[in-house]
């Protein structure tokens, strides 16, 4: 059994929390609604109907590529991926194949073997589709979701184990969060995992030659990262079984029965789709290299350098600091209470253990409050009206990116003001105040002159 | 050029009878013959066109508009039940 | 006086001057329908209530409320939930929708007889064909039933009907009229266009429907204003001052090589010679790719026919495919194998380069003219049921036009005479964007000579 090891890729697709869908302005947030209330003549296949790009979902992309060392691509193109099926309203799907938006990145995992880098070959743009359910002998659809935005994120073949492919999926999903890109839930479907799976004797593989198996297993459909594990790992036995027992592998692809603990074979190389790939022309290139430092600036720390500056800035552990920077909005209230704590004389990594231990409620608990706890006794939080007008003043004055894109529709950037001003009064201000006033101060801003 | 035209017309979801089947390979294969002409021109240096408008990075801005109800989203569907549109059954892949 | 001899300017003008109401303006077109259209099979579906002026329009538009076929079995009671975005502008200018007219299915043909609904005949010769895919289009003008029609030009569609059928035809640059709500064929090809009594009609109808809308990508801002065309336009054939002295028009060798008819050559030829001698300087050009135009047409055209028609499902709208026609089956047979694995390179990328070549003759060919001007269709309405089981034979009877919509570039179909008494229309093709050179160039021919006079015989 050790002669083989395994070659494994992920295909990643994360739906984007857009406000509209990817070409057309039906509103993207489907999930729960009646059937068939978000679509219009677009998202319907209709005839006649013609997509328009939406750029909030290009920049989404590009976010997630860049966040992931892509590149954007100079010219890059939609192409019409073709086949059928009944949840596809135009026969096509609008998608990208030979000209991605983004290209040439990496991610650092770990896994059985410490840290190693797995490369991402493309992140790019394309839609959903509709939603069926199947009921004795006929198929219902539900086109709400057809045409919300989706990426779709290719490594290449370089997983050696699953707890690789783990620690990857686990870190997109905390990525796609931090980005504020998607909800990322994998039960709503936000994002779906599809893995590329082959075996190869050991050594096969060895640096320079890069011979990969001449057939590879898609794992399709699988809605959990427990279960996408288990069938990764299944297939690895049976594939390596199949080998040894001296039969030849086929390209195919195979779904996962929980209830069987096995994966089962879906499509064989014979039926394999041929998508006939062909430029979109209903859509002129796009050239928007130029927007890479702009989107770049919008980028916020990242979780795994968050956790690394925490671990060297406030001496605390490895694990303490992933724990503290598994939300965006844990890692900044931490900060705000070590301003704090550092003013009453109480240690980064006091707070750090009172966070990891007591798990407060940090919506409800502020962090001001925490250093109370921990010294055990009180501190003064900011009540003051005119104090706090002038905080939520200079926060909109320092952060003239944060408000422009606020401006711009993406309201959900207020947290990060929220945040600004947390670590500036070391949490002595109560979020849901500040947030208020900050709400105000931006909606006249907003009004046109 | 002989074409798989039974491969090609199940790619197309295409129904076709025997007849439409004989007829399609020998008018297909008539016309590949005839594309061989570009064979003729050298077109290694020569970019392809898709677009001619010249046009890049046509772009919106993400709003939302109202959609269609759900009656008349339904409006020309042949067969719908319980508010969506149906069809013969298909295993979920 | 006889309503609908008047041209669209004369009767928005006779309206104006309240020389007759819109209501005797439709009940005098409806009138006229309801006696040739059974002839000529030119209208699919007629609105009895038409009010403002009546245009029809060609059965690949949506019309909100009103079936449309798009020629096909498939779509006999599809009923669009929205407007095309050049209906809604017709409207904003009082124009109302009097039918849709008849169509090769989808779009697809060259002759008008690929409707599943009859094919359209010719109104100067009725066992003759129109032309096509605008079959009804150019019929319903040719025939006074409407005062102007809107048609859609994949591949000469606009055009080569309106030659055959003696009226002017307007195939607009790709990207100066929005499609949205055009049920497409080729969606790089595709256009929306004029079909009407006289040029200035077309200019101003032009003006109307062009511009972009924010739901075609393609039609962009600089596709409107039109450069005064519609001020042009409006004062009326009358009032003309354009002239052509000075102007550049560009003869390219090709287009008058074999395969072209030898009257029909005589009848371009001399429509020239008129030019010149209004003033014009003719000079050669040449577009040496234009033996390959054809090939890589038509690879392209099935290559997206065959993704375009992926919708017709019968889940959403519409029958099964098992109701499509056999020239729609061909072309998605013949698009889906050049799409298939394998094959791409060799089909739709390279005619996609040979697409590139094409449009630098048209650039390089621009430099020396300021338009070009040759043949629409290589013959005159062929006889019903001649071409219709030879597709080869057929689709080289666009070997003028297509060039057109490779390139994206405008062509304007403009009457020039007879042959056996059956019309010739002369092309006048120009720089991508640059339709008012064209329509001049087309408004001093029209208005020099008196073949927009000549109208079918159809005391029947």
């Amino acid at each position: 059994m050790n002669n083989y090891e395994p070659v494994i890729g992920l295909e990643v697709h994360v739906e984007l929390n857009t406000k509209s869908k990817m070409f057309c302005k039906c509103s993207a947030d489907y999930f729960g609604k009646a059937p068939n209330t978000h679509t219009c003549p677009v998202c319907l296949g209709l005839p006649g109907a013609l997509p328009f790009i939406n750029k909030a979902a290009i920049e989404g992309c590009m976010k997630i590529g860049l966040a992931l060392n892509c590149t954007v691509s100079e010219k890059s193109l939609f192409e019409r991926k073709n086949y059928f099926y009944p949840d596809l309203a135009k026969g096509y799907q609008i998608s990208q194949y030979r000209w991605p938006l983004c290209v040439g990145g990496w991610m650092d995992v770990k896994g059985l073997e410490g840290k190693r880098r797995i490369r991402i070959n493309r992140a790019h743009q394309e839609e959903d589709t509709g939603k069926l359910t199947h009921a004795s002998g006929t198929t219902l659809i539900d086109f709400n979701r057809s045409g919300v935005p989706l990426v779709e994120i290719v490594t290449e073949p370089d997983f050696k184990n699953t707890t690789e492919v783990r620690d990857y999926a686990k870190k997109l999903q905390q990525l796609f969060r931090y980005l504020d890109v998607s909800n990322a839930d994998m039960e709503r479907g936000d994002m779906r995992l599809e893995a590329n799976v082959s075996v190869r004797v050991k050594g096969e593989g060895e640096s320079g030659k890069e011979e990969l198996p001449n057939y590879r297993v898609e794992l399709k459909n699988i809605n959990s990262f427990r279960f996408m594990v288990a069938a990764i790992e299944y297939e690895i036995k049976r594939q390596i079984k199949e080998l040894e027992e001296g039969r030849t592998l086929k390209q195919e692809t195979r779904g996962w029965d929980e209830d069987k603990k096995s994966t089962y074979l879906q499509r064989s190389k014979e039926d394999a789709h041929d998508y006939r790939y062909f430029p979109e022309p209903d859509l002129p290139e796009l050239r928007i290299k130029q927007l890479e430092s702009r989107i770049k600036e919008e980028i916020p720390e990242l979780p795994w350098d968050k956790a690394k500056r925490f671990a060297e800035e406030y001496g605390i552990k490895d694990a303490d600091a992933q724990i503290l920077t598994e939300t965006r909005q844990l890692a900044e209230y931490f900060e705000a209470a070590v301003v704090h704590g550092k003013k009453h004389g109480v240690e980064a990594k006091a707070v750090a253990n009172y966070i990891v231990n007591a798990k407060p409620d940090i919506d409800n608990f502020l962090p001001t409050q925490i250093i109370e706890e921990i010294k055990g006794k009180k501190v003064g939080v900011i009540e003051d009206e005119k104090e706090l007008e002038k905080l939520a003043s200079e926060a909109i004055e320092e952060n003239p990116g944060l408000v422009e894109t606020y401006k711009r529709g993406k309201v959900t950037v207020i947290q990060a003001i929220i945040g600004s001003v947390m670590r500036k009064t070391g949490g002595k201000v109560n979020p849901n105040k500040i947030r208020e006033i900050l709400e105000e101060r931006l909606r006249l801003e907003r009004l046109p002159r | 050029m002989k074409i798989d035209v039974k491969h090609v017309a199940k790619l197309a979801n295409l129904p076709l009878t025997p007849e439409e089947e004989e007829k399609y390979s020998e008018q297909l294969s008539a016309i590949l013959g005839y594309f061989e002409k570009l064979n003729e021109v050298d077109t290694k240096e020569v970019e392809p066109t898709f677009n001619v408008t010249g046009q890049s990075n046509v772009m919106r801005e993400d709003e939302t508009a109202s959609c269609l109800t759900q009656e008349k989203a339904l409006s020309n569907a042949p067969k719908k039940k319980d508010g969506m549109f149906e069809t013969k059954g298909v295993f979920e892949e | 006086m006889d309503i609908t001899n008047l041209t669209l300017i004369e009767t928005i003008e006779a309206i104006k001057a309240k020389k007759f109401s819109e209501e005797e303006l439709n009940n005098a077109y409806l009138k006229k329908i309801a006696i040739i259209n059974p002839k000529i099979n030119a209208f699919l579906e007629i609105q009895k209530k038409s009010r403002g002026i009546p245009a029809a329009i060609k059965d690949v538009i949506s019309t909100k409320g009103i079936v449309t076929t798009a020629g096909s079995k498939i779509l006999s009671n599809f009923l669009p939930q929205y407007n095309a975005t050049v209906i809604e502008k017709l409207l904003e200018q009082g124009v109302s929708v009097v039918g849709k007219t008849n169509c090769d299915e989808f779009a697809m043909g060259s002759s008008g007889e690929n409707s599943a609904f009859g094919p359209v005949k010719n109104p100067w010769n009725l066992a003759r064909i129109t032309g096509g895919t605008s079959a009804g289009s150019a019929a319903a003008v040719a025939s006074d039933m409407c005062v102007f029609a809107l048609g859609s030009d994949t591949g000469g569609s606009i055009r080569q009907p309106s030659s055959l059928c003696g009226v002017v035809g307007l195939k607009p640059s790709y990207g100066r009229v929005s499609r949205n709500g055009l049920i497409p064929a080729v969606s790089s090809f595709d256009t929306i266009g004029p079909i009407a009594k006289c040029v200035a009609d077309a200019g101003l109808i032009l003006d109307w429907i062009s511009g972009a809308d924010g739901k075609d990508s393609n039609c962009s801002e600089i596709a409107s204003p039109l450069r005064g065309l519609a001020m042009t336009s409006l004062r009326g054939a009358a009032a003309t001052k354009q002239s052509v002295k000075g102007l550049k028009i560009g003869m390219p060798k090709e287009y008058f090589s074999e395969g072209l008819d030898l009257n029909v050559k005589k009848v371009i030829e001399d429509a020239i010679k008129k030019l010149e001698s209004l003033g014009a300087e003719i000079v050669e050009v040449s577009l040496p790719h234009s033996e390959y135009a054809l090939a890589a047409y038509y690879i392209i055209n099935p290559s997206e026919i065959s993704s375009n028609m992926g919708r017709f499902d019968g889940i959403r709208f519409g029958s099964g495919r098992e109701d499509l026609g056999p020239e729609v089956k061909r072309r998605i047979m013949l698009g889906t194998f050049a799409l298939s694995s394998g094959y791409y390179d060799d089909y739709y990328a390279k005619a996609a380069k040979i697409r590139t070549l094409i449009k630098q003759d048209f650039e390089k060919a621009f430099e020396k003219c300021d338009v070009i001007v040759g043949p629409v269709s290589p013959t005159t309405a062929w006889n019903l049921g001649e071409k219709i089981d030879d597709p080869l034979k057929m689709y080289l009877s666009d070997i003028y036009t297509i060039s057109a919509n490779l390139a994206g570039i405008p062509g304007l179909s403009v009457p020039c005479g007879f042959s056996e008494g059956l019309p010739v229309g002369l092309q006048i093709i120009g720089k991508y964007m640059d339709e008012e050179t064209v329509l001049n160039v087309g408004e001093v021919y029209e208005q020099s000579t008196e073949w927009r006079k000549e109208k079918p015989n159809l005391s029947f």
